[in-house]
C-alpha cells in the first residue's frame, strides 16, 4: 500500500550523536545567555543542563527498547528547540530581574514543565506503544475534547487579557485546548478512517461536487462547530485557525477532494467576514495589521500595534548575524518569552539563526508526514498527517504574525514558548508521531501480531477486515 | 491517501517558505528603514547603556557617566548642575540632548570618526569603546564668581573671553536650573520636572541665554557706530558734531532724546571722544544718518553681525535691521529698535576691538581625549576676520578708556589696571530697561574681555550688577 521503501534500520546510534549535538546546542546557548549577567555556572545552568539531558537520554533509552524503529531525526530536534526556548526564556528572566529584582523567573517553571511535559511522553511511549490502539477511543476522544473546550468557560476558567482558555489548577494555570488539540485529532483521525468511504460515496452527486450524506457528516460538523464556537466565546483567534486547519488538512487527506478544501477556504472567508463585523478585537486585530504603522493605531491600548512594531523593531535590531543571547534588547517587547519568542530569537540569533530554527521546523514536519506515508494504516496516516501539518501551521500562524505577513494572534511557539500546557501537549504530539514513525519504518512484520489490528484504508481496494473488538458504526 | 499527504506536505512547506520570506524580508530589506524608525527605542537604549565620556573644566567633570542598576547600565550626573546647566545641557531619554551634550555627542558617545581607530582596537581586543571626554576653556573660579554676580531670580548673562585666543573663561546665564531634573531615567518623572521648571519665569531649559537669545543691546551698540565712523575716513579724533538734545525728524512727531539725567545736556556739539563718554544718543544717531543704513550694517557684520557661530554649540545671528526709514535708523544705531545681539556677540565685538580689529572666533572646548587620555583634538585659535584695523581698534580703546576713567563706566575702574568700557540701557518695556557693560582690561595688554547684561531691570539695580560686576571678574582674571 505504501510506495515508500522503509529502510529496515534501527539508526538509534545516529539519533544518540544527533541528541548529544542537540544537547550541546541547547546547553551552550543556555550558558551564553547567562554569560555576563550572572556568574556563569549558577544552579540554575545546572538544574536546566541536566533535566534537559536526562529528559532527552530517557526518550532515548525508550525508543531503544519499545520503538526501535522510530524516526532517529525526531527527538533530537526536539529537544534542541525546547533547550533554544528554555536559553531565550532564562535569558529574558535575567533581563526582567535587572529591572525589578522581584521578579519571579519563568525560566525555573518552564524547565519544571519540560521534565513534567518529557515525563508524560515516556509514559506515553510506554503505555501506548502502538498508535491504533487510540482508535479504540474515538468516539471518547471527542467527549473529552469538548469537555476540556468546556473548562475554561466554567468556574474553574481563568480570564487573562481578554481571552479565556486558561483553568486555574491548584499550582497553576492549564490551557486544555492545548490537549484538546490532540483529541480532537484522535477523534477526526478515528472517525473518518472508518467512515472515509461512506462519506465519499454515500452521497449525492451535484455538479462537480460529491456531497456526503448528512448523517455521515453530522458528527464531523457538530465537532466542528463546538470547538469553532467554543474558542470565539473564549476569545481565542489563534487556536481557532489551528483547529480550521487541522480539520481541513484532516479531511482532505481523507477525501483527497481539492473541493472539499475550497469549501473550506469559502467558509473561512465568511468567518474572517463575521467575525471581523462582530467581534470587535478581531477587527482591531486586522486594523493593527494593516495599519500598524500609524500612530493612533500604534498608541492605542488595549489592542494596537505596539506589541508587533517592537516585536519588528527587534528583528530588524537583529539583522542578519543577530545581536549574539544576552547582547540585545528583546525584554522591549512584550510576550517576549511566549507569544513574541521568534522575536526575541530573531534578534539575538540574527536571521541566520532564526532561519536555522525555521529549518528545523521544516524537518519535525516533514520527517511525521514522511511517518504518515511510511505507516501502514489509515489512521495512523491522519493522525501523523494532521498533527505535524499543525505544527506547520502554527509556525505560520505565529511567525506571519510576527513579521506583518498575517495579522498577529496569540499563539505559543511549539516546544519554545514559555507556557506549560503547549509544552506539554507538543510532547505528546512528539510521542505519538514517533510510534506511528515506528510503525511506518519497522521491517515486514513476519509475525501476525499487525494482524489483530484492522488493515488501513488506503489508497488500493478498500477490502475490511475488522477484529471483534472494532465495532461497526 | 498518499497523495494528498504529499499535498498537504507541499502546503506546509509552502507555508514555511513564506514566513522565511517574510522574516529576510523584514530582517534585512526593511532593517535600516525599521532601525530608523523614531518609535525604535533600541538606539536610545544602545546609546544610553553607552559609558559615555565626561565633560571637564580644570580636569574635574562636569558631566559624567556612571554605572547604574538599571536597565541603562550607566546614568549620566552632572556634578556643580546649576553652575553649567547652560553649557553641558542635558541628555535625556525623553527631552533629547542639547548643547554640548548634543553638539559633541558623537564624540562623547566615541561614534565620531576621530575616534574610528579606537573602536576598531575595541572591536578586536573585546572592550567596550568608551566615549571621549571634551576640556572646557572654562576657568571654574571665573565661572563661580560670574554666577554669584548675578542674582538668582534675575535674567541675566556674562561672558567672559579671552580676546587674543577666543578662549571663553566663563559663560553664566540665569535663571539657571538642575539638568539632573531632565537626565533621569524614569520619564514620568522628567515630566514633571519639565511642568516644575517651566513655570519659573525666564527660565529656558531648551537654550543657552548668552548664545541663544536676541536682545536689545541699547547704547553698546555706539562702540560699533564708533568704528564705522572711523573706518569711513570721515570722522576723526577731532571731528565735531551737533549735540542737540533731542534729534527732530522733519514732519513727523518724533525726536530721538538724550538722556535726561546724564552729562550730555553740558555741551550742545561734541566729538567722538565725549558722545562715547557720556554716551549720547543725538551724535551717533546723525553719523548713521550721515554714513547711511549700509555702512552700519557693513560694520556690524565686520563684527560678526548676520552670521550663526558653533563654538561648538550654537551661537545665533546677531541682526542690525534694515530697510529703514531715518527715525528706525537712528534708533537702530543707538542699539534700540529692531537692533538685536547675543550677549556672547557683544563679547565678541569687544575682543576685537581688544585684539587690534582681530576678531578671534569664540572656543568653549579646549582639548578632546580618548578614553585612554590620549590627546585627539586641541582647537587651535582661529581668526574669524579683521573686524576694524588696528588704528582704529587703538582709538576706540583710548576713547572706553576714557569712558571707564571719567564716563558713564566708573564703576568698573581697577585700581592700578587700565580698563576700556561701555555701558549701554535698552529701553525694552515699561517695567525695566536691558542694562549692559562690555570691556576689555588692561587697555594696554588686554587679557580679559567682558559682556554683562542683566535684563528688565531699574536703572540704578542694573548699572549696578554691570560696571562693579565687570570690575571683580577683571580683577579675579588678572589675579589668576
Amino acid at each position: 500500500m505504501s510506495d515508500v521503501l522503509t529502510v529496515p534500520r534501527s539508526r538509534r546510534n545516529i539519533e544518540f550523536v544527533l541528541l548529544l549535538l542537540a544537547l550541546t546546542v541547547a546547553i551552550s546557548a543556555n550558558y551564553l545567555a547567562g554569560a555576563g549577567r550572572e556568574e556563569p555556572f549558577a544552579d540554575h545552568f545546572w538544574f536546566q543542563a541536566i533535566t534537559l539531558g536526562l529528559m532527552g537520554l530517557l526518550i532515548h533509552v525508550i525508543l531503544r527498547f519499545r520503538a526501535k524503529y522510530a524516526d532517529p531525526v525526531i527527538l533530537p530536534i526536539v529537544i534542541a528547540l525546547n533547550g533554544i526556548g528554555l536559553a531565550m526564556i532564562h535569558r529574558l528572566d535575567l533581563s526582567a530581574i535587572l529591572v525589578n529584582p522581584d521578579y519571579p523567573p519563568v525560566a525555573p517553571q518552564q524547565v519544571t514543565w519540560t521534565a513534567v511535559a518529557i515525563g508524560a511522553a515516556a509514559i506515553l511511549l510506554i503505555v501506548l506503544r502502538d498508535h491504533r490502539i487510540l482508535r479504540r477511543f474515538t468516539y471518547i476522544s471527542l467527549i473529552v475534547s469538548a469537555v476540556l473546550l468546556l473548562l475554561p468557560l466554567t468556574p474553574l476558567g481563568l480570564e487573562i487579557n481578554g481571552a479565556r482558555i486558561w483553568i486555574s489548577v491548584g499550582v497553576g494555570t492549564f490551557q486544555p485546548g492545548e490537549i484538546a488539540k490532540i483529541t480532537l485529532a484522535i477523534f477526526f483521525a478515528g472517525y473518518l478512517s472508518t467512515n472515509r468511504d461512506l462519506i465519499l460515496l454515500a452521497g449525492k452527486k451535484i455538479g462537480p461536487l460529491q456531497l456526503p450524506r448528512f448523517r455521515d457528516l453530522a458528527p464531523m460538523a457538530a465537532a466542528w462547530l463546538v470547538s469553532i464556537g467554543v474558542l470565539i466565546f473564549q476569545r481565542d483567534l489563534g487556536s481557532s485557525i489551528l483547529f480550521f486547519g487541522l480539520f481541513m488538512v484532516m479531511i482532505y487527506v481523507a477525501t483527497s477532494r481539492v473541493s472539499w478544501v475550497l469549501i473550506g477556504l469559502a467558509m473561512i472567508g465568511v468567518g474572517v467576514f463575521f467575525a471581523l463585523e462582530l467581534f470587535s478585537h478581531v477587527a482591531l486585530r486586522f486594523d493593527s495589521w494593516i495599519n500598524a504603522f500609524a500612530p493612533e493605531v500604534y498608541n492605542r491600548a488595549p489592542g494596537g500595534s505596539a506589541q508587533v512594531v517592537q516585536g519588528l523593531f527587534g528583528l530588524a535590531n537583529g539583522g542578519l548575524v543577530g545581536t549574539g543571547l544576552g547582547e540585545g534588547r528583546p525584554d522591549l517587547v512584550t510576550y517576549a518569552n511566549s507569544d513574541m519568542i521568534i522575536a526575541a530569537l530573531g534578534e539575538e540569533l540574527g536571521l541566520i539563526g532564526v532561519v536555522a530554527i525555521v529549518m528545523l521546523y521544516v524537518i519535525l514536519v516533514s520527517r511525521g508526514i514522511r511517518a504518515a506515508l511510511g505507516t501502514k494504516d489509515g489512521f495512523g496516516k491522519l493522525l501523523a498527517c494532521g498533527l505535524s501539518f499543525t505544527i506547520a501551521l502554527q509556525c505560520f500562524v505565529v511567525i506571519g504574525g510576527i513579521t506583518r505577513l498575517i495579522p498577529l494572534t496569540g499563539l505559543t511557539t511549539p516546544f519554545m514558548s514559555a507556557g506549560g500546557s503547549s509544552l506539554l501537549a507538543n510532547w505528546l504530539i512528539v510521542a505519538l508521531i514517533l510510534l506511528i514513525s515506528e510503525t511506518a519504518r519497522r521491517p515486514a512484520p513476519t509475525a501476525p501480531m499487525t494482524d489483530s489490528f484492522p488493515e488501513a484504508l488506503g489508497g488500493g481496494k478498500p477490502v475490511k477486515k475488522r477484529t471483534a473488538k472494532e465495532t461497526t458504526r | 491517501m498518499n497523495q494528498a499527504i504529499r499535498s498537504a506536505w507541499v502546503v506546509a512547506i509552502g507555508m514555511f517558505a513564506l514566513v522565511l520570506g517574510s522574516l529576510t524580508y523584514v530582517q534585512f530589506f526593511q532593517a535600516q528603514e525599521l532601525n530608523a524608525n523614531p518609535w525604535n527605542s533600541r538606539q536610545l537604549f544602545q546609546d544610553f547603556g553607552r559609558q559615555r565620556g565626561a565633560i571637564l573644566v580644570d580636569g574635574r567633570a562636569i558631566a559624567e557617566s556612571v554605572p547604574s542598576q538599571d536597565q541603562f547600565n550607566y546614568q549620566r550626573v552632572y556634578n556643580e548642575p546649576e553652575l553649567y546647566a547652560h553649557l553641558t545641557g542635558y541628555y535625556s531619554l525623553s527631552l533629547g540632548s542639547t548643547q554640548l551634550e548634543d553638539k559633541e555627542s558623537e564624540i562623547l558617545s566615541g561614534t565620531s570618526s576621530s575616534l574610528f581607530y579606537d573602536r576598531v582596537v575595541g572591536l578586536f581586543s573585546g572592550v567596550d569603546s568608551e566615549g571621549a571626554s571634551v576640556e572646557l576653556t572654562i576657568d571654574p573660579e571665573i565661572q563661580q564668581l560670574a554666577s554669584d554676580l548675578i542674582p538668582d531670580d534675575q535674567r541675566g548673562s556674562i561672558v567672559v573671553m579671552e580676546p587674543s585666543t577666543g578662549n571663553i573663561l566663563a559663560m553664566v546665564s540665569k535663571p539657571t536650573y538642575d539638568p539632573n531634573l531632565l537626565s533621569g531615567h524614569d520619564t514620568g518623572i522628567i515630566e514633571e520636572n519639565v511642568a516644575a521648571l517651566s513655570e519659573r519665569p525666564g527660565l529656558s531649559i531648551y537654550s543657552n541665554p548668552a548664545t541663544e537669545s536676541l536682545v536689545a543691546p541699547g547704547s553698546v551698540f555706539k562702540l560699533i557706530d564708533a568704528a564705522a565712523a572711523l573706518e569711513s575716513g570721515k570722522y576723526d579724533a577731532d571731528s565735531v558734531i551737533p549735540n542737540p538734545p533731542a534729534l527732530e525728524f522733519p514732519g513727523i512727531e518724533y525726536s530721538l532724546p538724550n538722556y535726561v539725567t546724564g552729562g550730555c545736556i553740558s555741551r550742545t556739539t561734541a566729538d567722538l571722544e565725549f558722545a562715547l563718554e557720556q554716551s549720547c544718543n543725538t551724535p551717533f544717531a546723525q553719523i548713521a544718518l550721515d554714513l547711511g543704513e549700509e555702512a552700519i550694517q557693513e560694520q556690524a557684520a565686520k563684527f560678526g553681525f548676520g552670521e550663526e557661530l558653533s563654538i561648538p554649540t550654537r551661537v545665533i545671528a546677531s541682526s542690525f535691521p534694515s530697510d529703514l526709514t531715518d527715525p528706525e535708523l537712528a534708533q537702530s544705531a543707538v542699539g534700540q529698535f529692531d537692533t538685536r545681539v547675543t550677549p556672547l556677540q557683544m563679547a565678541m565685538v569687544t575682543s576685537a576691538i581688544a585684539n587690534d580689529g582681530q576678531q578671534m572666533k569664540p572656543q568653549l572646548v579646549k582639548s578632546i581625549r580618548a578614553a585612554d587620555l590620549q590627546l585627539i583634538e586641541s582647537p587651535q585659535p582661529e581668526v574669524l576676520r579683521e573686524s576694524i584695523s588696528p588704528e582704529t581698534a587703538n582709538q576706540l580703546t583710548d576713547w572706553m578708556v576714557n569712558v571707564v576713567d571719567n564716563g558713564t563706566a566708573t564703576g568698573a575702574q581697577v585700581p592700578g589696571v587700565e580698563v576700556a568700557g561701555k555701558t549701554g540701557t535698552a529701553e525694552v518695556s515699561e517695567t525695566g530697561d536691558n542694562a549692559w557693560f562690555t570691556g576689555f582690561a588692561p587697555a594696554d595688554d588686554p587679557q580679559v574681555a567682558i559682556s554683562i547684561v542683566m535684563e528688565n531691570v531699574d536703572i540704578p539695580t542694573g548699572q549696578q550688577l554691570t560696571s562693579p560686576s565687570a570690575k571683580r571678574l577683571i580683577e579675579a582674571v588678572l589675579n589668576r
